[in-house]
């Protein structure tokens, strides 16, 4: 059978998922945490506690920010409010965060702490929105954008399919690949309570085919659920881009600077389906996440249920190892896309997939050589883009040129640095474009 | 820091993959070596004079200028300086003395590549503008055949020379003869395919040239876009007029298989330095080479129209560039299921 | 044969001959009516077209002079490479005053070097302060440090700043310096400021950007300013130059007298200036009372 797939471009980097047969382990609560206001897309969050406040774990430490386009923070932990101030993020730019020492585990009465799988919706729709607005629920692929307003249909802007991104087209990132092993139930029903916010009658549920037991697993148990269908997809980088995905399920494309509602559909993280199933049916709020730790210099891999604000080095300490002598990166997410971390001692975040831990040996970068013209760069961006002249504008600081060319379609996913045979720095030049270019569209409006 | 290494911060991607400068090139070297076995073969030790005093010449040249003047990083030795020369090499015919060769790399080599910037700045392919020159300034022998030795280790230098297939044709046809006349002088096809012909050392063995060429294919240094659409518009221009006139014009499958058709087409056409960026522009390239190069042959005054074709839509490419868009994605609004 | 010569020498003569007519003609017909004075301000000006006065090139600073000129007052155009002379030679001739400003120069206020902010991380990427800055904090960690990547060098049109291989930060050569201000804005984190040269060349100013608490900034660099204040109440009454905020200290180089007190307090050294301050005169022992006392007459 053939797998469907997005047709335009995408590469094959090595799959490297080393922790796939790890199951998930919760790991062990910190001494302190620090929850950065900074925490997701869009404008940072309030705090409304102060030194000295006692929390409980879900207590709302901060509110969404004034912007639209922003999410509530909850504790994590359970203990004292010691200092609201600074703290380092990962790439060592100092935010503000909300540092709170860890006493007991003590979490607010409302929420639901047993196991039992809950079935039925109670809430109509209007009001699984609110809920997921205030139990600050973001995209966890990554993304961190909000997710309550991925919900806000209209007439005007209706939604006929959800899709599930299943996909996990990093390489080493196995976090959203064991949830869906060991919690098929718990995210069909989410996939339900999603359904019912967004109105809709339809859900696929895109899975890469590197994971043959989870689309076995879930295609026998998607069998109750009418309207559900889980489609088993071709791997290759970046399929779970939501363009690209949304390509190879529906064969629909989001038009340039549009998102997926404007052509009817909503893509939600199988990560996020999981929380918005313990937000909406157990009234839990997003405190904590599955995060992948791994390298390949490392003797035991993990994938741990960890509470937001814990620092990195716990995850290390619980695979009892010592960072590998020779580690040259660490990076935050997935090899493609992440970010290369200050150092190891950063908060876990809403949207730490996962941390990989580099050997200096496959490090360092090739020196850049000339431009040969090969035409690769354009055959493996996803969004039909000319990587190679955007990098050529971006460089003499031509960004008008570069707006011309529609360097803000692309998604960053990687794709043409990874190919380059120059070694070029492609994406590095064409972000640096896309920024300015925000930058002078932002002066325009202003004018 | 780490273990007292410092911890190394770049953007992302943090993977590569496996595409290199140096592999591509040398790939086309070895893809040529089908075609430089050919030439050996039907011209023994001459070709191998040819081609082994180009490469040291345009090896040799880049290197010089890249150490000595320009003060640069010498990459000569990634492989493009001796693609430029073998090319170069298999465009000239076997007889052509050392110094011709010499004046043809330097142009090759010197003003085609090296003035423009070096590798991926040139707008027009070495190797034919090399052999562009060398023509203009070097007529006699370079359009003097040596007839294909019989031995391979012939190494008197042969007294008797032909003309190549493209050029009895053109003679023929001025004198009035027809097609049909001419036949007996020209050869067949299957001498064709091999390379018992008579022409420039690298374009004769047609079976040669498909070797390299599926060979680059399979290793994905190439598409078959260029190569299949120069052919076929080759034939389709010279078949019109085959089927209006066949006395006076030769089959569309004589075009094909005789001259630097083959070699233009798989090597000379496929360069991606000098070459349209985009699968459409890519395609409009070789439509409009083919085209010429057949308009050249049958109606202007060189036998041979093939590299200047190529230099001619090289000129384009920047236009083609500038117009021709790969398809972006989000403009499709397209609803399927 | 001299007939052929003599036609062909008639002939191109005449065409040549034709095509000069034309050519006047066409000239005197669709010439541009200019100002004369344009041209003679552009003559004063120093015809570096750098931008400095935020106009394209010095021929639209010259139109602009003239444009103001006409409507009485030229104060708000000035050429910082021709300086406050430049400007008075066109008011001269213009009949107008023309703008006096106190020469300035640029000015790094970043002494991280590489002694005193060791480098910690590891850059790998395209040499670009912009590129670097968006990334991370730099090398060193101290998120206001110079990346010492050369964006301000790339941009100077007049070779007046480069980057000091031992220390990797940028220094600036006070003689080419025109104050254009090209360095200013290539500068991704604003390290380098336009200050006024001061009277004789002296001036002082804070050589840091840093606005962390003092102990933070300090673990990064062992010449942060770590906001203790000490330099603001050495500063003299009379002058009060200092402004103390967010950490960091600054100078008001209208005030500034440099005097130099300030830089001999400074813990960290974080305060630095074009001369060698002065060592202040050892405090004078309390004298022994003299034995005896000439009594006045």
């Amino acid at each position: 059978m053939k797998l469907r797939t997005f047709k335009k471009g995408g590469v094959h980097p090595p799959e490297n998922k080393l922790s796939a047969n790890v199951p998930i382990r919760e790991l062990g609560l910190p001494d302190q945490v620090s929850i950065h206001m900074a925490h997701h897309l869009g404008a940072p969050a309030v705090p409304i506690v102060e030194k000295g406040d006692k929390v409980k774990v879900g207590t709302l430490i901060a509110r969404k920010g004034q912007a639209f386009i922003s999410a509530n923070i909850h504790s994590s932990v359970s203990g004292t409010v010691l200092k609201i101030d600074d703290v380092t993020g990962g790439s060592g730019y100092r935010s503000k965060a909300v540092i709170i020492k860890v006493e007991g585990d003590e979490w607010e009465e409302s929420i639901d702490r047993s196991k039992e799988l809950v079935e039925e919706i109670k809430l109509t729709p209007g009001e699984i929105l609110k809920k997921i607005e205030e139990m600050g629920i973001v995209g966890l692929g990554g993304a961190t954008f909000p997710s309550h307003i991925k919900y806000m249909v209209s007439d005007q802007r209706p939604a006929d399919t959800l899709v599930i991104n299943g996909v996990e087209c990093e390489p080493y990132l196995t976090s959203d690949y064991r949830s869906m092993l060991e919690r098929p139930d718990e995210i069909l029903v989410g996939i339900q309570v999603m359904m019912r916010a967004g109105k809709v009658n339809r859900a696929m549920m895109g899975i890469e085919a590197n994971k043959p037991d989870a689309i076995e697993l879930l295609q026998t148990k998607v069998q109750k659920y009418p309207g559900v269908e889980v489609v088993p997809l071709k791997v290759k980088y970046p399929q779970g881009a939501e363009k690209q995905l949304i390509k190879a399920l529906l064969n629909r494309e989001v038009p340039s600077g549009k998102l997926p509602l404007d052509v009817g559909v909503i893509v939600n993280n199988v990560g996020t389906t999981l929380a918005i199933y313990e937000a909406v049916q157990k009234n839990k709020p997003l405190i904590e996440r599955v995060v992948t730790m791994t390298g390949k210099k490392l003797k035991k891999t993990g994938n741990f249920l960890v509470r937001v604000g814990t620092p990195t080095t716990m995850l290390l300490e619980a695979l009892g190892e010592e960072i590998p002598e020779g580690t040259a990166k660490i990076i935050r997410g997935g090899p493609m896309m992440g970010k290369a971390l200050n150092s190891i001692d950063i908060p876990i975040t809403k949207g730490t997939s996962g941390i990989i831990l580099m050997d200096k040996s496959e490090v360092p970068r090739r020196e850049p050589q000339t431009c040969i013209r090969c035409a690769k760069c354009i055959s493996v961006c996803p969004m039909g883009l000319e990587p190679y002249l955007l990098e050529k504008l971006a460089k003499i600081d031509d960004f008008e040129g570069c707006e011309a060319e529609a360097v803000a379609d692309c998604i960053e996913c990687g794709s043409c640095s990874y190919t380059c045979p120059a070694a070029l720095p492609l994406l590095d030049y064409i972000r640096y474009g896309k920024t300015n270019v925000m930058r002078l569209q932002r002066e325009r409006r202003q004018k | 820091m780490i273990n007292n290494n410092r911890l190394v911060v770049s953007f992302s991607p943090h993977e590569k993959g496996e595409l290199e400068i140096e592999k591509i090139m040398w790939g086309v070297v070895i893809a040529l070596v089908p075609a430089f076995a050919a030439s050996v073969i039907f011209y023994g030790f001459h070709a191998l004079r040819v081609v082994v005093l180009t490469l040291i010449f345009c090896i040799g040249i880049e290197y010089l200028i890249q150490k000595f003047i320009l003060k640069v990083k010498v990459t000569a030795f990634d492989g493009s300086a001796a693609i430029t020369a073998l090319l170069l090499a298999f465009n000239v015919p076997a007889g052509v003395p050392w110094w011709q060769l010499l004046a043809g790399s330097i142009m090759a080599i010197g003003v085609a590549k090296m003035t423009f910037g070096g590798l991926g700045k040139n707008p027009f392919n070495p190797a034919l503008v090399g052999r562009a020159f060398m023509l203009a300034s070097f007529p006699v022998q370079m359009t003097t055949w040596p007839v294909p030795v019989q031995n391979l280790w012939n190494l008197g230098a042969d007294a008797v020379t032909s003309a190549t297939p493209l050029g009895i044709l053109k003679e023929g046809v001025r004198m009035g003869k027809t097609v049909t006349q001419l036949a007996g002088d020209l050869p067949n096809y299957v001498d064709m395919l091999i390379g018992n012909i008579g022409g420039c050392i690298g374009e004769i063995s047609v079976i040669a040239i498909l070797i390299g060429g599926i060979y680059m294919l399979a290793r994905k240094i190439i598409t078959w876009h260029i190569p299949v659409f120069y052919l076929l518009s080759l034939a389709g221009f010279t078949g019109v007029f085959w089927l209006i006139n066949p006395d006076k014009y030769a089959d569309p499958l004589f075009h094909i298989l005789v001259g630097g058709a083959m070699l233009g087409a798989w090597f000379m056409a496929t360069d991606m330095v000098t070459g349209p960026m985009s699968i459409k522009g890519q395609i409009i390239f070789a439509l409009g080479g083919g085209i010429l190069c057949g308009a050249i042959r049958l109606f202007g005054s060189y036998p041979e129209g093939c590299s200047y074709s190529i230099l001619v839509m090289n000129a384009f490419v920047p236009l083609i560039d500038k117009y021709v868009k790969p398809k972006r994605f989000g403009t499709e609004v397209n609803y399927g299921k | 044969m001299n007939l052929l010569i003599l036609y062909s020498v008639l002939i191109l003569g005449a065409v040549a001959a034709g095509a000069a007519m034309i050519l006047f003609v066409v000239a005197k017909k669709f010439k541009v009516d200019e100002d004369p004075r344009i041209d003679e301000v552009l003559d004063l000006l120093p015809g570096a077209n750098c931008g400095g006065c935020g106009y394209a090139g010095c021929r639209a600073l010259a139109e602009a002079l003239v444009k103001a000129a006409d409507a009485g007052d030229i104060s708000a155009l000035f050429c910082p490479p021709g300086g406050s002379e430049t400007m008075s030679a066109v008011g001269k001739f213009l009949g107008v005053e023309a703008a006096e400003l106190a020469p300035t120069v640029a000015v790094v206020r970043c002494g991280g070097t590489r002694e005193k902010a060791p480098a910690k991380l590891k850059y790998d990427g395209p040499v670009k302060c912009a590129l670097s800055h968006s990334l991370f904090t730099g090398e060193n960690n101290c998120p206001y440090r110079c990346l010492g990547l050369g964006d301000c060098v790339k941009a100077c049109n007049f070779g007046a700043i480069h980057i000091n291989e031992e220390t990797s930060l940028p220094e600036v050569v006070e003689e080419k310096c025109t104050a254009c201000g090209a360095c200013v804005k290539a500068c991704p984190r604003n390290i380098i400021q336009l200050r006024p040269k001061g009277r004789k060349g002296r001036r002082v100013w804070v050589n840091c950007m840093n606005k962390e608490k003092g102990a933070v900034a300090g673990k990064n660099c062992k010449a942060a300013c770590i906001g203790c204040g000490k330099c603001v109440k050495e500063c003299p009454e009379k002058v009060r130059a200092f402004t103390l905020k967010d950490n960091l200290a600054y100078i008001d180089p209208d005030k500034c007298i440099a005097c130099g007190k300030c830089i001999l307090v400074c813990p960290t050294g974080a305060i630095t200036a074009t001369f060698t301050p002065p060592k202040p005169k050892p405090k004078p022992q309390s004298k022994p009372k003299p034995q005896s006392q000439e009594v006045p007459q």
